[in-house]
């Protein structure tokens, strides 16, 4: 089969909007991250190695997919929660849960992170009731995933929550009426048809966590091999003045993201096309 | 109706082009000063002194636009091209990096102005909460195991590298070897619980979040948070050695050249010397170098042993090469105790 444009619409302009788009990307996408790769081959394959396999790189690595993963995790869980919630219910104050859940996309990181030090700290909020329990949050690695969290939900929620709102309820009354149980209908007739929409959602907010760096640094402790997040790492160079290595962990950091989402998207086409 | 709002329109555009016009005569120039952050207040009342003796000089009206940040982070921004006439940074190191990898100023920048291109100085104090309820003194005191020490990382805020080359050249001074040293400086390491990449955000984990019972800051920093926050809650002790603090200064050629401004900038730089500069510097609490000015600020700044960076640390270059480059002195330090 040869490969061709799927059938233009009937709205005429196909290829001046394919220019166009085209033209856009590469300008705001393609150039930088060609720059970015670009400027590292300034490094032999050797330095490049010794940047990289650093023992506090590396530690910093391992922290920083690690603790967004969780965060994905996490936000997967609860986010679909929290949109079955307000898609399917009705109660008072919806409206404004509603709302507050595009807040963390919304708010400055910085203040985000500044706010929740202030209330995971040994003297905030809840930080003073966690303090006695051994447990804590602030100025540790779990501040991080907490940060992560914080700023992943809204992906997760915005992405599954019109799904649901399109999803018949009669699908789940039929399943019911034909004997099936609560967790069946759930995992064999809601879920399918939720996962595309749940991916998305968790890749999302993975990758998000992967880029962040504003909240992050109020609210962990920044110890070098202990708390250090990659973007930290990649400002620490930057501050000594070495372009080349930041550039470096920088695209190395490029191609794992990538790597990651270029799977997440083939399972997502893959359970798109099995639920079909 | 019509008409006379045409000629309103005339008019105004006339009016204009005669302002644009006047303009050519008596030049409104504009100075562009890249400096680091906790000099915010002491530039916006100095930048007002000047302006004013420059109209008085030369009739010229004078804008300056300052820029404050990270001193590390200001420095890359000239390197990247920001088109400062000045820059009034935190440590010397910062303007040898534009002056090394920008060739947008001088090597020789520090021998142009008088005391090292540093027309006031600090040094690093500690801050403690109120009544010092635990007792610390001087530097060993920061080594203790009970005592919780915040500083930010140096290696991302140039205002930690001078609290770093301080404990260690308390350390060189007591124990004598270079080994002795860095196992002091490892003790005080161990010691703090988080790295802040500023020294605004070190001050605000000690001062807001409670952590810490000491902060290593700069003296005017420390001056400042007392001020500011109301002297019932913390108190300043004076170790019996610190580091003499130069926060260098200079003209950044490329810029003044292009511009044409480099008279005027020489200027504002060297008005900092003078007896009305080194007073607000003093107002500040930064430490004047002006003998004169040195005599009316005595209550303000106590009287410690002071050491400079050149004399110990054979300059920044060396310092930041041996102590905070990847696989240096710091690094070393936290391969060893965090793990």
């Amino acid at each position: 089969m040869k490969w061709r444009f799927r059938k233009p619409s009937v709205l005429p302009g196909f290829g001046l909007t394919l220019g166009f788009s085209l033209t856009y990307v590469t300008l705001l996408v393609l150039i930088p991250l060609g720059g970015l790769l670009l400027y590292t081959t300034k490094l032999s394959w050797s330095e490049f190695v010794a940047v990289i396999i650093d023992p506090r790189v590396l530690a910093s690595f391992k922290l920083s997919f690690g603790a967004s993963l969780i965060a994905a995790v996490v936000n997967l869980f609860f986010g679909l929660i929290v949109a079955w919630t307000l898609a399917r219910y009705n109660f008072f104050g919806k409206k404004i849960i509603d709302a507050l859940v595009d807040l963390p996309f919304a708010l400055p990181t910085a203040v985000a992170g500044i706010a929740l030090a202030a209330i995971f700290a040994s003297n905030g909020w809840i930080g003073s009731f966690l303090e006695p329990l051994g447990i804590q949050i602030a100025y540790s690695r779990a501040g991080v995933v907490v940060a992560l969290v914080f700023i992943g939900l809204p992906f997760v929620v915005r992405t599954v929550q019109p799904v649901i709102e399109e999803f018949e309820k009669e699908f789940e009354e039929a399943s019911t009426s034909l004997g099936a149980s609560w967790w069946q209908t759930f995992s064999r007739v809601i879920l399918p048809s939720l996962m595309p929409a749940l991916l998305t959602g968790f890749a999302l907010s993975f990758a998000r966590a992967l880029g962040e760096y504003g909240s992050i640094i109020f609210i962990s402790s920044n110890m070098p091999f202990v708390s250090e997040i990659v973007p930290l790492i990649i400002v620490t160079k930057l501050s000594q003045f070495d372009y080349v290595g930041a550039t470096a962990v920088g695209t190395v950091m490029l191609l794992a993201t990538f790597v990651i989402l270029f799977f997440i998207n083939a399972i997502q086409i893959y359970s798109r096309e099995k639920s079909l | 109706m019509q008409q006379t709002k045409i000629k309103h329109i005339l008019w105004v555009a006339f009016l204009a082009f005669l302002q644009l016009d006047s303009s050519a005569f008596a030049a409104d120039i504009s100075l562009l000063n890249v400096s680091y952050d906790p000099t915010r207040e002491f530039y916006k009342e100095y930048n007002q002194a000047f302006a004013k003796h420059w109209k008085e000089l030369k009739g010229d009206t004078l804008t300056i636009r300052q820029s404050h940040g990270g001193s590390g982070a200001q420095a890359r921004s000239v390197i990247d091209g920001l088109d400062a006439d000045v820059v009034t940074l935190a440590l010397a190191y910062d303007v040898d990096a534009i002056a090394e990898k920008a060739h947008a100023i001088d090597p020789n920048w520090q021998k142009r102005f008088t005391h090292n291109s540093a027309p006031y100085t600090s040094t690093i104090v500690f801050l403690v909460r109120k009544g010092n309820p635990k007792g610390i003194k001087d530097w060993d005191d920061l080594a203790k195991a009970d005592v919780k020490v915040i500083t930010p990382n140096p290696k991302t805020s140039g205002g930690a590298r001078w609290n770093h080359l301080a404990a260690w050249g308390y350390g060189l001074e007591k124990y004598g070897s270079e080994e002795k040293a860095r196992e002091f400086v490892s003790k005080i390491y161990a010691n703090v619980p988080v790295l802040d990449s500023g020294a605004r955000g070190a001050t605000n984990t000690f001062v807001q979040r409670g952590l810490g019972d000491v902060l290593i800051a700069w003296e005017n920093e420390a001056i400042l948070s007392i001020n500011e926050l109301g002297p019932d809650k913390f108190d300043i002790v004076v170790p019996s050695i610190s580091i003499l603090a130069e926060p260098s200064v200079s003209i950044v050629d490329k810029n003044v050249e292009k511009k044409g401004t480099k008279e005027v900038a020489t200027a504002y730089l060297e008005y900092l010397y003078s007896k009305e500069g080194q007073r607000i510097a003093a107002k500040n609490y930064y430490r004047p170098t002006d003998p004169e000015i040195i005599k009316e600020s005595e209550a303000t700044f106590p009287k410690l042993k002071l050491f400079t960076i050149d004399a110990v640390f054979n300059g920044w270059g060396e310092a930041q090469k041996k102590h905070f480059a990847d696989g240096g002195e710091f690094d070393k330090i936290f391969a060893s105790i965090k793990r």
